[in-house]
């Protein structure tokens, strides 16, 4: 082999080996930029139900935010990883939490036949109901009163007026 | 609000407790807290809390609905009159004909409970009908 060849080899193998080099560089694995972004969501709990998958370069984001601010915002570190060329960002917005049902309030009937079971036992206590509320009056022992109030609190009256003398 | 402070308490002893379904809201001045215990201890321990905050029960600004779900149907439950035997009736509500009786302390078995007042028992000699579910806690 004469020295100009040798060197035109060598030279090549120099050039081919820094290509290879500078592609390897400017293209992390996916799964790293995978791992860079599960790092980010970790620090910040909105972000928790959020999942993140890469491929050439592209991350897409899918999962739940609890409101838009953590959907542009995990959309933001995704794209602050170095590496990523662009986020497709399939976020859902949760709905908010529905309120609390108010409360079940039962019939003046529903509500009478309820109280005639729950005093039965308790000879000494009169009860009326009017307006679904629940009147007592009268006299109890105090070990039996716990004993009267939850089986009247299960009858969903709106109210319990208590006025037993407590013996 | 005023009234959740005051029974914050009791709010916080609901959540750790596991009541399922635990509803808290107030409503017109009165506080109403709904759920079901998984047994029986669980009421009795957010009821003797009821009792430390309003020992007459004569505030009127609570009313604290927990219900005793047994899970399955089949479960038993011991009958938890003071002394006396319990009425099983024919149908849910005590002016029903009484179709038998057991006795204190006895274990029956739970066929459905169909109110949170009334529930569907049959006893081991083979007595079925309704019984007040407050003297019956599921074991």
């Amino acid at each position: 082999m004469k020295p100009f060849q040798l060197k035109l080899l060598m030279l090549s193998l120099v050039c081919l080996s820094a290509l290879e080099f500078s592609s390897c560089k400017s293209k992390p694995k996916d799964s790293d930029l995978q791992a860079s972004f599960n790092e980010k969501a970790r620090s910040d709990a909105q972000m928790s139900n959020i999942t993140a998958t890469a491929s050439e370069g592209v991350i897409t984001l899918n999962g739940e935010c609890p409101d838009p601010n953590c959907k542009s915002n995990a959309e933001q570190a995704a794209r602050d990883i170095k590496g990523v060329t662009s986020v497709v960002n399939n976020i859902t917005i949760a709905p908010p939490p529905s309120p609390v049902p108010a409360p079940e309030i039962a019939t003046n009937d529903a509500l009478s036949t309820g109280v005639r079971d729950a005093v039965k036992d308790h000879p000494g206590v009169k009860a009326e109901v009017t307006n679904n509320e629940i009147y007592l009056t009268g006299e109890i022992k105090r070990s039996d009163l716990p004993a009267l109030m939850q089986k009247l609190s299960s009858l969903n009256a709106k109210k319990i007026n208590n006025n037993l003398t407590i013996k | 609000m005023a009234l959740q402070e005051k029974y914050r308490q009791l709010i916080d002893a609901s959540k750790t407790a596991g009541i399922s379904n635990l509803k808290v809201r107030e409503q017109d001045n009165i506080l109403y807290i709904d759920g079901e215990a998984p047994n029986g201890q669980t009421k009795d321990k957010l009821w003797d809390i009821y009792a430390k905050i309003d020992p007459d029960f004569q505030a009127g600004d609570l009313i604290m609905d927990i219900n005793v779900t047994a899970s399955a149907p089949g479960t038993r439950a011991k009958v938890v009159t003071e002394s006396s035997n319990l009425n099983i009736r024919k149908g849910p509500g005590t002016d029903q004909p009484i179709a038998g009786k057991a006795a204190h302390n006895e274990i029956v078995t739970i066929v459905s409970q169909t109110s949170d007042q009334w529930w569907l028992i049959r006893t081991d000699k083979g007595v079925e009908g309704y019984a007040y579910a407050q003297y019956l806690s599921p074991q």
